[in-house]
């Protein structure tokens, strides 16, 4: 039997598929979605599991899916046996290694995937040792063997290499043609271990996403350990006590599909018709309230936001729809981490945390098309951690209010970067490192031409614009990851910016004292273009304390009238003004200086973005 | 090109008006416009609705008889002497004089000119001539507006004009002679190319010509004409707002040095007497019908336009059907908008009881006797004045 709540552990398989960004995963999982025929032939489409608009624009996976496949084994000593595959595709980006390692929770084995004409790359490694961590099988498959490109022979030596086995065991398939997959298919089922856990236990499972649907509440997916959840249970919340009775129970096949019951080792959601985002939180673990556990299960470590920003409505009156909003937003997904705040340019908004500034622009886009919101950010930062000369220590997440007492020693923090490049280019990685504060702490071969490069550097010169400078300086061919790695001391300095002598609380940064011209120069330079000429003369100017590092000036605008004949047609001056009235609208009031909203945007923007790739 | 209508309601077919709109017509003032399509050629800057014979099948006798039937349909609806007329253009004097005398006829015919009316038709420097204008005079107009825009041999070529620098004098001349006291000049300044001097020098024939009224007006690049694709293309520079600005104050000082007194934004006369009565009506809200293709109308808070192509507007004539293509009834806040932004404009200013002045830059407004006006400074910001006081 491969019915949810019917099936034998030992016949079920549950893996993910990791993979740097771009290797093919989720065209892989496209192949598998095919070979099993969970999917109606009419409605395949590319990336099929890419389900979310902003997923299918860029081309990338921000989610993990999961879905349940039935196998029927084609070859080898188990063929004709009926198997179930909980099959979960992962985001590559380094923004979302957190949704990695909680796809990798709720499985036994990982496939991990490169591509044969790219080879092994930093992501590759960290989604390698993150499955490591948890004990889980791999099975490693090169991908993509149709390309002209493609050196499987030389990366199955390079990957064999890595994870310590023989360059056959390598499997070779092409997520394009579809070649090799059912063979993989197989494999999965022979080599992965199935799940253990005790059939007759009180319930537990483990909320591994809890997602907010419009149309039906909160759904939260989770992995069943011990026991059984059957669609008439009233399920019960861990952490909270709290009890559901469950509307819904099913799994996901790619499409919901509703069933009795999931046990031991099976993967499924649970609708209960919560609304508050706060009552299904990932990590949790979900028993049966007739019969319920003891003991909770591991839960998940609460991912560490890494950048910060304000977000504010362009409309202050859209506050409350904003807070509602991330409120959505944050059930499915545990890193956003959000507080209001004020801030006398942007009026009320929310200081929000992030994964990294791919994640912040994405959390941005979808809170502009999904909640129809026009939102301010502002410059993204890392948290500093100051500690006065009386020993107080404030931690600062925006830098507008980093502290104007004694200030003793201000501690940034770091993290532990991998660079793989072709060592033609580890000269420019060197000197790319070196200017941004890193120091050098190993490097290894991996294989004749491919250079693993290791840095411990301050997060804050990583996170904007390194990369797209490293993808410049090695001709593409270099890829990065980092991981938080503890905090450091520095010599760090706020620099602020002001209007006609006002200081703007939401161009306030804090940069290492070197920097701190260069940032003046440019924000003031940018500012001069970016807001319009005023009734009067508007200096800028950069500065740290008291003293002034840079300075712009925004000349008096001298005419602004509509001098034309229009004759009778004064609706259409009417129009005009209206519509002049509409922009005055969307200014932001900094003293007297009218800012338009664009001002904020571009000039806080990096002039590179998040996106690791062209896809936009 | 010419410029796009506004949206708006549907007009009734009758053109009838909501007859809260007619109640105290006349107090207000009671004005006829007769706009009349047509141009020798279209200027590069120009997106009045106008068209050149080569763009219409529609002889100016079609023309007149559309209006004339336009004028009937009126005189169902309203009734009123009638104080000011203004044909305007394109160029009504592309027109026969007889028949723009029939068109003022039906004028006077329905409704009556008030003693002292004031009838002022556009021209174009190159369409009149000694004889026409002593015509015009005979018939009726009072006060004719030339369209000098510079003497600058260069700019009037870049304006794509057809007369020659001198020749908007001579017509002043003429004009005198045919017995025409109120005369305008309307000048361009700030056209790419034109240098302060030759600013100066326009401003200097136009003071020497005996015009008793000057209209000088920013060259605005409207979307959709032949200018604006030069300047896109790169061929002709971007007007320069600063440079507009330094114009006008040479404007400002030659004009008043001359006698001339500002009393709108970009109108100058000499005495009060001189100043344009039609416009004042414009802008002080006042009633009057417009007449003929995209012709706009105003008659107590509704205002509608007629529709813009020549053979529309008469087809919808022929049939008897109002040739009104929208209209809007203007809600109170509309109408204190539009209050504030025609009469802020004016030398008369706004009286202190209807804005709130600190909402406004200082030096911009002059504050005395319980009213604001726009100082110099203000009336090269008009517009932002106005925003503020209505934001
Ligand atoms: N030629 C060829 N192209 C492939 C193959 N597999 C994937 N691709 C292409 O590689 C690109 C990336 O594929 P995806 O499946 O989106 O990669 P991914 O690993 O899911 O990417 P992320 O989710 O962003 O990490 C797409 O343009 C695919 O069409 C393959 O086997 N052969
Ligand atoms: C209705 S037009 C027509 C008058 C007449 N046909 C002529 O051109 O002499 C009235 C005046 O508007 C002004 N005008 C027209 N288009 C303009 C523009 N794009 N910018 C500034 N002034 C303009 C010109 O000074 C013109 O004389
Ligand atoms: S002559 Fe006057 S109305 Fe005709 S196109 Fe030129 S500016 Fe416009
Ligand atoms: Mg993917």
């Amino acid at each position: 039997m491969i019915q949810p709540g019917a099936t034998d552990p030992a016949a079920i398989r549950n893996f993910c598929i990791i993979a740097h960004i771009d290797h093919g995963k989720s065209t892989l999982a496209d192949r598998m979605l095919q070979l099993t025929e969970v999917v109606d032939p009419r409605l395949m489409r590319a990336q099929y599991l890419d389900r979310m608009d902003i997923e299918r624009e860029r081309g990338i996976t921000i989610k993990s899916q999961a879905v349940r496949m039935p196998w029927k084994v084609r070859e080898g000593e188990r063929a004709g046996s009926q198997a179930v595959l909980n099959m979960i595709d992962t985001p590559g980006h380094v923004d979302f290694t957190y949704e990695v390692s909680r796809s990798l929770a709720a499985c036994e084995g990982a496939v991990l995937l490169v591509d044969a004409a790219q080879g092994i790359e930093a992501q590759t490694l960290a989604n390698l040792y993150l499955a490591l961590e948890n004990n889980l099988t791999i099975i490693p498959v090169l991908n993509k063997i149709d390309l002209p490109a493609a050196q499987p022979d030389k990366y199955a030596e390079e990957l064999a290499h890595l994870i310590g086995c023989e360059p056959e065991d390598c499997h070779r398939v092409s997520g394009k043609t579809g070649e090799g997959v059912p063979h993989l298919l197989d494999e999965i089922v022979r080599k992965f271990p199935p799940p253990v856990g005790e059939a007759d236990a009180p319930a537990r499972a483990m909320i591994f996403d809890s997602v907010y649907d419009i149309y039906r509440g909160v759904v939260t997916y989770v992995r069943v350990i011990d026991g059984r959840i059957e669609a008439r249970d009233r399920i019960k919340m861990m952490s909270t006590g709290a009890v559901h009775e469950l509307l819904e129970l099913g799994v996901i096949s790619p499409e919901p599909v509703k069933s009795k019951a999931i046990g031991v080792g099976e993967v499924g959601y649970l609708i209960t018709g919560v609304k508050d985002v706060r009552q299904s939180r990932v990590g949790d673990t979900v028993t049966i309230n007739s019969r319920p556990a003891k003991q909770a299960l591991g839960g998940y470590k609460d991912p560490k936001p890494m950048v910060y920003s304000g977000l504010y409505p362009l409309d202050g009156s859209e506050y409350p729809d904003l807070r509602e909003a991330l409120d959505k937003l944050k059930l499915n997904d545990a890193a956003l981490v959000y507080e209001p705040e004020s801030s006398a340019a942007l009026g009320f908004g929310f200081r929000c945390g992030f994964l990294g500034l791919l994640h912040l622009e994405i959390i941005r886009e979808r809170l502009e098309r999904e909640f129809n919101l026009d939102l301010i950010s502002t410059a993204p930062n890392v948290v500093y951690r100051v500690l006065m000369e009386d020993g107080e220590e404030v931690v600062v997440t925006n830098p507008s209010e980093y502290p104007t007492g004694k200030v003793g020693e201000v501690y940034e923090p770091t993290v532990r970067a991998t660079v793989l490049t072709p060592n033609d280019f580890v000269g420019a990685v060197m000197e790319l490192c070196q200017g941004r504060r890193g120091s050098l702490r190993g490097m290894d071969y991996l294989s004749a031409d491919r250079v693993e490069l290791r840095y411990s550097m301050p997060l804050g010169e990583i996170i904007f614009d390194f990369f797209d400078q490293l993808k410049s300086r090695t001709k593409g061919y270099a890829s990065l990851d980092y991981e938080p790695s503890g905090e450091q001391a520095a010599e760090l300095v706020k620099v602020d910016i002001l209007l006609q002598g006002e200081p703007v609380d939401a161009f306030s940064a804090i940069v290492h004292k070197d920097k701190a011209y260069q940032y003046g120069t440019t924000i003031a330079a940018k500012l001069r273009e970016l807001i319009p000429r005023q009734q009067f003369e508007v200096p800028i100017q950069a500065a740290i304390g008291s003293r002034v590092i840079a300075r712009e000036t925004i000349r008096a605008i001298r005419k602004d009238v509509l001098a034309k004949c229009y004759g009778g047609d004064i609706t259409r001056k009417r129009k005009l003004l209206e519509k002049q009235k509409e922009g005055k609208k969307r200014m932001k009031m900094v003293g007297r200086v009218e800012v338009p909203q664009e001002a904020f945007i571009a000039a806080l923007s990096t002039s590179e973005s998040a996106g690791d790739k062209g896809k936009k | 090109m010419a410029a796009a209508l506004p949206e708006g309601d549907p007009v009734p077919s009758d053109g009838a008006l909501p007859s809260p709109a007619l109640e105290g017509l006349g107090e207000r003032g009671f004005g006829v416009y007769i706009h009349v399509p047509f141009c020798a050629s279209r200027c590069g800057y120009c997106d009045f609705n106008t068209y050149t014979a080569s763009e219409l099948s529609f002889s100016a006798g079609d023309y007149v008889d559309a209006v004339l039937a336009e004028i009937k349909l009126a005189s169902g609806i309203l009734a009123h002497p009638v104080e000011t007329v203004f044909f305007g253009g394109g160029t009504p004097t592309l027109l026969p004089t007889d028949q723009l005398a029939r068109l003022l006829d039906a004028v006077r015919d329905t409704w009556g000119l008030a003693p002292g009316a004031e009838v002022t038709t556009e021209a174009n420097p190159e369409s009149v001539s000694p004889a026409s204008l002593k015509a015009l005079r005979e018939h009726g107009f009072t006060r004719i507006s030339l369209g000098m825009q510079s003497a600058a041999p260069g700019v009037l070529r870049i304006l794509d004009r057809q007369h020659t620098p001198g020749r908007a004098i001579a017509a002043v001349e003429e004009a005198r002679t045919a017995g025409f006291k109120n005369i305008n000049l309307d000048l361009i300044y700030g056209t790419p190319g034109e240098s302060a001097a030759d600013f100066e020098s326009s401003l200097e024939l136009a003071i020497g010509s005996g015009a008793d009224h000057v209209s000088a007006y920013s060259l605005i690049v409207e979307d959709g004409t032949r200018l604006a694709a030069r300047i896109d293309r790169g061929e002709i520079a971007q007007p320069s707002d600063d440079v507009a600005a330094d114009r006008y104050l040479a404007a400002e000082a030659r004009l008043s040095a001359a006698g001339f007194e500002w009393y709108e934004v970009s109108n100058w006369a000499r005495f009060e007497q001189a100043r344009c009565r039609h416009n004042l009506l414009y802008w002080r809200g006042g009633d009057w019908w417009g007449f003929g293709p995209g012709a706009h109308s105003h008659v107590g808070g509704v205002r509608w336009w007629n529709v813009k192509h020549p053979r529309t507007y008469g087809q919808r004539l022929a049939s008897g059907v109002s040739p009104g293509h929208g209209r809007e009834i203007l809600t109170a806040s509309e109408r204190r908008d539009e209050h504030v932004m025609l009469a802020m404009r004016l030398a008369s200013g706004l009286p202190l009881d209807e804005i709130d002045v600190s909402k406004v830059e200082d030096g911009l407004l002059d504050v005395r006797g319980g009213r604001a006006t726009l100082t110099l400074r203000g009336r090269l910001l008009a517009d932002a004045v106005i925003r503020s006081l209505l934001t």
